[in-house]
């Protein structure tokens, strides 16, 4: 139950997921689908064809003019110099002792121009962070254009030919984590990026976020991507898909209270670059010796689902840290989680145990990502 | 689905069927479809005791666990031992596939379950906001 009255917020999609008879539940105050047509199956079409997820819950942050360079890397923690027009790459917002504001996206749109993709969850949290750290900066300006669009992910190893179908923009030509503009439905200029949160080939795409462009977009998707059995798919799926990539969701893997190398983040962190917010810290905790505990990913060895918030014990019965999430793997089979555990714990095939409901249940260190697709040439 | 008449039900959604002293108990419906894909089923054994109101296992699906909850007290008589290795026969077809036979020890209690009648009103106010 809701603790205050605030309604939640909808997407210009809400009505259609209603209409679809979606099962919606309030996701950081948004009224979301959850279940579409059935989370393993949802899952499964991302995994083995095609499945198309309303992301447009999503905040969008527009940072422009000629400091906007500047400003980017004193807010995020990867070198945004490195990016070229047109190109994307993960980031982080950090506080200045080293933990998550938020992960982001950050695309270059042009030189003088940059456009950060923030989660629905802490929407107002990064707007106000943003002004606040560099909004005294000189040359650039700060537009909030979350509510401007209507972002689709279209997600699976048919996601392309699916695209491909309502669009001139040849999209063999667009790289992993790169991005253009082109005509989509008839619609000019929209931005098609090749990301995505599912750890497979996709795209997702930035539409004008009035309710009839966006219900006919999204009834366009499904019907050009039925002879390849597209399924619409909510937060259910893209969660345990996520998951099966060991993809950081906020207020779970990461957060106020986790830092970038306990994380296992640091890869995206470039201490070297100059100056950023969190960098000290991130340089004074790798001069102590490194992060005391790591972000691990376990696979359940006996009869159980280690599901978030269940602690996670040493085998002689020390309690020594948590799960993030956890759930069943649909493509795997397998009860899988990621789970903060003390550095000397993180070993591979490490045995823990998982406190489920009042019993203990063995579980194991594994690799992660716990599922990675087979690369082809794109 | 239509919720047999000849079962009476909780408003934690199971389902109890009572021939004589021996009550059959299941999850309606409704539950399977609000939870999805339902993936494990943790049950008592034969001979343990249950409690009316009270909690007697869970039921798991990918994205949630969820408490099951007595309609009556009584013995485990019977498990069913198949919703081990197929727990989804719940989700294609929850009014027989059948979780647990218990041998009442108050048949009284029966009578303060909902009908199908009173479970399907109340089911229909629960999701109608």
């Amino acid at each position: 139950m809701a603790e205050t009255m605030t309604p939640l917020r909808k997407t210009a999609l809400n009505a259609v997921h209603r209409a679809a008879k979606s099962k919606m539940v309030d996701f950081g105050g948004w009224d979301m689908p959850v279940d579409c047509c059935g989370l393993v199956a949802e899952h499964m079409a991302v995994r083995t064809a095609v499945g198309v997820f309303d992301v447009s819950h999503m905040g969008d942050i527009q940072l422009r003019g000629p400091g906007s360079l500047a400003a980017v890397q004193q807010l995020c923690m990867n070198d945004a110099s490195k990016l070229a027009v047109g190109q994307a790459h993960y980031s982080a917002m950090l506080y200045p002792n080293g933990t998550f504001v938020d992960d982001v996206v950050v695309h270059k749109l042009s030189d003088n121009d940059y456009l950060i993709v923030i989660n629905a969850g802490t929407r107002e949290k990064d707007v106000e962070w943003v002004r606040k750290t560099i909004g005294h900066m000189p040359g650039v300006h700060v537009n909030d254009f979350s509510d401007y669009y209507t972002q689709l992910a279209i997600q699976g190893p048919r996601a392309a030919e699916t695209l491909q179908k309502l669009t001139s923009t040849d999209l063999s030509t667009i790289k992993n984590y790169w991005f253009t503009w082109g005509q989509v439905c008839g619609l000019h200029n929209v931005m098609i990026a090749r990301t995505g949160y599912t750890g497979e080939d996709g795209f997702e795409i930035y539409i004008p976020s009035d309710e009839a462009t966006s219900a006919q977009v999204w009834a366009d998707v499904l019907a050009v991507g039925a002879e390849f059995g597209i399924l619409a798919c909510g937060l259910g799926a893209r969660n345990t898909l996520r998951l099966e990539a060991a993809m950081a969701l906020y207020g779970h893997e990461i957060s106020d209270t986790i830092n970038v190398l306990e994380a296992g983040l640091g890869r995206y962190a470039k201490l070297d670059k100059g100056e950023f917010v969190g960098r000290e810290a991130l340089l004074k905790i790798q001069a102590e010796g490194g992060p005391k505990r790591k972000l691990v990913g376990l696979e359940m060895i006996e009869r159980g689902i280690g599901r978030d918030g269940y602690p996670v014990f040493a085998l002689d019965g020390r309690r020594i840290g948590e799960i993030t999430s956890g759930s069943p793997s649909p493509f795997l089979k397998k009860n899988i989680a990621l789970a903060y555990v003390p550095v000397e714990f993180g070993a591979l095939d490490t045995e823990v145990a998982v406190e489920i409901r009042g019993q203990m249940v063995k579980a194991k260190v594994v690799p992660t990502p716990f599922y990675k697709r087979a690369k082809k040439s794109t | 689905m239509a919720y047999p008449a000849n079962y009476r039900y909780t408003k934690e959604h199971e389902w109890i069927q009572v021939d004589g002293k021996i009550g059959t108990v299941g999850i309606t419906d409704y539950a399977q479809n609000s939870l999805g894909d339902i993936v494990f089923v943790d049950l008592p054994k034969v001979g343990d005791t249950i409690e009316a109101g009270k909690s007697f296992g869970s039921v798991e699906s990918v994205k949630a666990v969820s408490d099951l909850f007595a309609p009556v007290s009584g013995t485990v008589t019977a498990v069913n031992d198949e919703l081990k290795d197929a727990p989804e026969k719940i989700n294609s077809d929850a009014n027989t596939t059948w979780m647990l036979k218990v041998e009442l020890s108050d048949a009284k209690q029966v009578d303060g379950l909902l009908t199908a009648a009173d479970y399907e009103k109340f089911t229909s106010e629960e999701t109608g906001h």
